[in-house]
C-alpha cells in the first residue's frame, strides 16, 4: 500500500500534543517522535513528572519538549490546552491520546459514582479534549489523532465491564471520527492495546505475553507511519480477540477470565 | 487478557499506597538465594515517597538485579523496583556531568552518549546495570588502579531518606551521607539521581594488548611493567592450572585509541560501533554440563586460542562486556544457581593471598572456568571494597560441600587482611564482613543519623548484622 505521506508543518517533523504523558506507553511514544525529530508538548496531570520527562527527551534527542498541566475531566480547560500547545509549539500537527485508568472496577460495580469516574476517566473526558483536538486540525485540513483503546473494549467481561464499556465507547467514537474525516488528509488512528507491563498491569497475573511499553510505543509509531486505521499492538491480539469475540455468549459469560 | 488476577490494596495503618504490590520470586544475578518477595514499582517520585514514608515493612531499592547475592533481596521486606525511574535530566557539553535518574543504565548512557564521544569513566563488567546499583556498590572496572571506583566521578548523589525528604550530597555539601551512601548498599535510603562525569572519548574503539602469562608472578611482573601504560587492564586465569603453571593467564591491556590509531573506514565514523547481536542462553543447562573436565576443556581451549597479540583495534563494547552478548549466561549453571567469590588483598599479601587461593581452588576440582584478577588503586568510602592490592573473582556452581569450602577460603583472606566484596556476596558471615571492613563503625553512625529505625533493610544487611540489633 502506497502510503500517502502525513502532511506536516514546513521544516518536516511533526508538532504533537501527548494527553497522558506520565503514562510509560505515553512516554515511549514520545520518545518515538522525538528521535524523529518531532517537537512535543506533554500533557499531564502531574506536571513535575511531565517536566522530568520532558528534560529526558531533550537531553537524549534535543528536540524541544514542553510539560503542562492536563486533567481528563477538567472540561473548562480543554480548549485552553489546545491553544497552549500550539502556541508552545508553532503549531499543532497531531494528538496521541494516551491516559486511561482502570479505577476500582470491584468498587464500582456497587457504587454508581465510581463507576461514573471510570467512565468520565477514560471516555468523556477523551470525548471532551477530542473535540477540541478535532476541530483545530479540521480547521487546518491536515494533521492526526492516535487514540489507545484497550482488547477490553472488546467484549464485556465481569472483571472489567466498566472500564471496557469506556473503552469500547472511545473505539466507537474515534471510528465515527474517522468516517467524518475520510474525505480529509486528517489522520485517524485506533490502537487497540493488548497487555502491556506498566502500573495498570503490575501484579497481575496475565494469561497471555505481556509486552514492554517501548515495544508496545514502536509498534504504535510504525503502525502511525504506514498510516493505519485500526491496530491491534501487537498483532497476534487481532486473532486471539478473533477468537474471544466468537465464543458463543451462553459460554462467555461463564468463563472466568 | 489485560488487568486479570487479583492484586489487593495495600494499606498501611490507614493510609492507603497507590502503587501495587507483585509477589514473584526473586533472586541476584547468581540465582542463588531465590526467596518469594513482594515487589514495588514505582512510575513516579511522589509514589516513592509515599510507599518509603508510609509502608513500615523493612524495605530496600533493586536496580537491574544484577548483585549476584542477596543485596538487593529483602524476605521477609519488601523491595522498590527503581528501574523505571531512568530519566536523564541534563547534559553539560563542557564538563561531561549527566545528571540522570538512578535507574539509568549504563547501556542507556553508553548508547545516548557514545556516539557524542563521551564514555562512563568506570563501568563494571556488564553495561546492564543502574547508576543507582553503581553507585551503591560503588563499582570498579579495569581502570581502578588509575581512576578509582565510580564514587570519584560522582558531583553530586540525591538521596531519598526515610523521611521522605530528598537530600543531596557530594564530597563537599553532606559528605558523610556521600560516603556512607556510595558503596552503602541501598542502606542509607533511595539514591534517586546523580551526576555522573563521563569521559571524553575520541573513538568507540580500544587499543588492546593481550599477553600471555605462565604463572602467577609473570601475571604480577606484567600487570605492575603495564600499570603507567594503560587505563584499562585485567586478567584472566586458568583456576585449573598447578604447580609451576599455578596461575597461568591471559593479561588484557588497552586505552582508547585516538583517532589517527584508526584506519581510513573506521576514521570515517570513528565513535559508531555495529550493533552487536546478542545470544541467549535458553534454557538452564543441567548440573553436570559444568563439571570439572568441561571446564578444563574449556580453559584449555581458552589459552590455545589466545595468543600474544600486539596492539589490536577491539570494539569497546567487545572490550569491556565480553559477557554481554550473551544473554542470561547465569542459566549456564542450571537451577541451583551459583557463587561468585570476590576477595582483595592489601597490596603487601597480594602474591601470598593468590597463589594459596589458587591452590586450594585447583586442589577442591571446583573451580569455574576462569577466575579474574585485576590490580586496585587508592580507594575512599566507608564500605567501598576496593583497597590498593589485588582482586581475584571467580564462580562457583552451587554444590553439596561449596558453602565449608568457601569457609575456608574466608579464613586464608581474612588472615592476610583481606575482604569480600559485598555486592558478589551471598554467604560470608558477620564475624568476616566485620573483620574486613574497619570503617564500619564510622558508617554506622551515619545510618543511625539518617535511617534511625533501620527502614531501609536488606536480606544482606540483616545477615552481615550491618546494623546492631
Ligand atoms: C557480568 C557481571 C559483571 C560484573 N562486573 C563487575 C565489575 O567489574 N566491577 C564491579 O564493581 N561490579 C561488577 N559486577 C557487579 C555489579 O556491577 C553490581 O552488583 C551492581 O551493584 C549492579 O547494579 P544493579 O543496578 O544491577 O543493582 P542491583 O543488583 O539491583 O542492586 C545492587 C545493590 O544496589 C542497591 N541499589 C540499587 N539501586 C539503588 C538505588 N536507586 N538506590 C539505593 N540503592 C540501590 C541495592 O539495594 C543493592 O544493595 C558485575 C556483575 C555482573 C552480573
Ligand atoms: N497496560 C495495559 O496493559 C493496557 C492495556 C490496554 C490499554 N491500555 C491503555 O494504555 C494507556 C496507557 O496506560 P498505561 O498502561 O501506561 O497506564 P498508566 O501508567 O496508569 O497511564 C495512564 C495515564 O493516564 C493518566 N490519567 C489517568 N486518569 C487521568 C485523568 N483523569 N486525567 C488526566 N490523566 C489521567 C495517568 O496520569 P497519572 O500519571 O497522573 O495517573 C497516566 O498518565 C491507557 O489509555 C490505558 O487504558 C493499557
Amino acid at each position: 500500500m502506497a502510503a500517502a505521506a502525513h502532511r506536516i508543518a514546513p521544516g518536516g517533523a511533526p508538532r504533537v500534543l501527548i494527553l497522558g504523558a506520565t503514562s510509560p506507553i505515553a512516554r515511549a511514544l514520545a520518545l518515538e517522535y522525538a528521535h524523529g525529530g518531532a517537537s512535543l508538548y506533554l500533557a499531564a496531570r502531574d506536571t513535575a513528572e511531565a517536566a522530568r520527562i520532558a528534560q529526558d527527551l531533550a537531553v537524549r534527542t534535543g528536540v524541544a519538549a514542553h510539560a503542562g498541566p492536563f486533567e481528563a475531566g477538567d472540561y473548562a480547560a480543554h480548549p485552553e490546552l489546545i491553544s497552549r500547545a500550539a502556541a508552545a509549539l508553532g503549531g499543532l500537527d497531531g494528538v496521541a491520546l494516551c491516559f486511561g485508568a482502570l479505577g476500582d472496577e470491584p468498587a464500582a460495580h456497587h457504587d454508581a459514582t465510581a463507576a461514573r469516574k471510570i467512565i468520565a476517566d477514560n471516555y468523556t473526558g477523551a470525548v471532551s479534549i477530542l473535540t477540541f483536538a478535532a476541530d483545530h486540525l479540521e480547521a487546518q485540513q491536515s494533521g492526526f489523532i492516535i487514540v489507545i483503546g484497550s482488547v477490553a473494549g472488546e467484549r464485556g467481561r465481569s472483571r472489567n465491564y466498566i472500564y471496557g464499556s469506556a473503552k469500547g465507547a472511545l473505539a466507537l467514537f474515534t471510528q465515527g471520527m474517522r468516517a467524518r474525516f475520510a474525505r480529509t488528509p486528517i489522520h485517524v488512528m485506533t490502537v487497540i492495546l493488548g497487555t502491556v507491563d506498566t502500573r495498570m498491569t503490575w501484579g497481575r497475573e496475565s494469561a497471555f505475553l505481556t509486552v514492554a511499553p517501548e515495544r508496545a510505543a514502536a509498534l504504535i509509531h510504525k503502525a502511525w507511519r504506514r498510516r493505519a486505521e485500526v491496530v491491534y499492538v501487537p498483532f497476534f491480539w487481532r486473532f486471539i480477540m478473533g477468537v474471544i469475540k466468537a465464543i458463543p455468549e451462553r459460554f462467555f459469560k461463564q468463563l472466568k477470565f | 487478557m489485560e488487568e486479570t488476577g487479583q492484586r489487593s490494596a495495600q494499606f498501611a495503618g490507614d493510609r492507603r499506597i497507590a502503587a501495587p504490590l507483585k509477589r514473584a520470586p526473586l533472586s541476584g544475578w547468581g540465582r542463588y538465594p531465590r526467596c518469594l518477595t513482594d515487589i514495588y514499582r514505582p512510575e513516579k517520585f511522589a509514589e516513592l515517597a509515599e510507599l518509603i514514608t508510609a509502608d513500615p515493612h523493612a524495605l530496600v531499592a533493586r536496580g537491574a538485579g544484577r548483585a549476584y547475592g542477596d543485596a538487593a533481596l529483602n524476605a521477609p521486606g519488601r523491595v522498590i523496583d527503581v528501574t523505571r525511574f531512568n530519566r536523564m535530566l541534563a547534559f553539560d557539553d563542557a564538563t561531561g556531568i549527566l545528571r540522570c535518574e538512578a535507574g539509568v543504565t549504563l547501556g542507556d548512557i553508553i548508547d545516548t552518549f557514545r556516539p557524542r564521544g563521551f564514555f562512563p569513566v568506570v563501568t563494571p563488567g556488564t553495561r546492564f546495570i543502574t547508576v543507582g546499583g553503581a553507585i551503591a556498590a560503588d563499582v570498579h572496572g579495569k581502570n581502578h588502579h588509575r581512576d578509582s571506583s565510580i564514587a570519584a566521578h560522582l558531583a553530586s548523589i540525591d538521596v531519598m531518606l526515610a523521611s521522605g525528604e530528598i537530600r543531596r550530597c557530594s564530597p563537599d555539601q553532606n559528605a558523610d551521607l556521600f560516603h556512607a551512601t556510595a558503596g552503602g548498599m541501598g542502606l542509607t535510603g533511595v539514591i534517586v539521581e546523580a551526576e555522573l562525569k563521563l569521559r571524553r572519548i575520541a573513538t568507540a574503539w580500544i587499543e588492546s594488548e593481550t599477553v600471555r602469562a605462565a604463572n602467577i608472578d609473570h601475571a604480577i611482573e606484567i600487570f605492575e611493567r603495564t600499570d603507567r601504560l594503560y587505563d584499562y587492564s585485567v586478567g584472566w586465569i586458568d583456576c585449573a592450572s598447578a604447580a609451576s603453571a599455578l596461575g597461568r593467564s591471559i593479561v588484557n591491556f588497552g586505552n582508547f585509541a585516538t583517532l589517527d590509531q584508526l584506519d581510513g573506514q573506521r576514521r570515517a565514523a570513528p565513535l559508531s560501533l555495529k550493533p552487536r547481536r546478542s545470544l541467549s542462553v535458553p534454557i538452564d543447562f543441567p548440573g553436570f554440563a559444568l563439571g570439572p573436565f568441561t571446564v578444563t576443556a574449556f580453559n584449555e581451549l581458552y589459552f590455545r586460542t589466545h595468543r600474544d597479540t600486539p596492539r589490536a583495534l577491539v570494539d569497546c563494547e567487545r572490550f569491556f562486556y565480553p559477557l554481554d552478548s550473551i544473554r542470561d549466561w547465569n542459566r549456564i549453571y542450571g537451577a541451583s544457581g551459583f557463587v561468585q567469590y570476590q576477595c582483595a588483598w592489601p597490596m603487601a599479601e597480594s602474591r601470598a593471598g593468590l597463589v594459596e587461593t589458587l591452590e586450594a581452588i585447583a586442589r577442591s576440582r571446583r573451580a569455574s572456568f576462569l577466575a579474574v584478577v585485576k590490580k586496585f588503586g587508592a580507594q575512599d568510602g566507608l564500605l567501598s571494597f576496593p583497597m590498593p592490592g589485588y582482586t581475584l573473582s571467580l564462580d562457583f556452581p552451587m554444590r553439596p560441600g561449596l558453602l565449608p569450602f568457601l569457609d575456608q577460603l574466608d579464613a586464608m583472606v581474612l588472615q592476610r587482611g583481606g575482604r569480600l566484596y559485598l555486592a558478589k556476596d551471598a554467604r560470608m558471615s558477620p564475624a568476616m564482613f566485620h573483620a574486613g571492613y574497619p570503617r564500619l563503625a564510622e558508617w554506622r553512625a551515619v545510618k543511625a543519623a539518617v535511617d534511625p529505625n533501620n527502614h531501609f533493610s536488606s536480606s544482606l544487611s540483616r545477615r552481615l548484622e550491618m546494623v546492631p540489633a
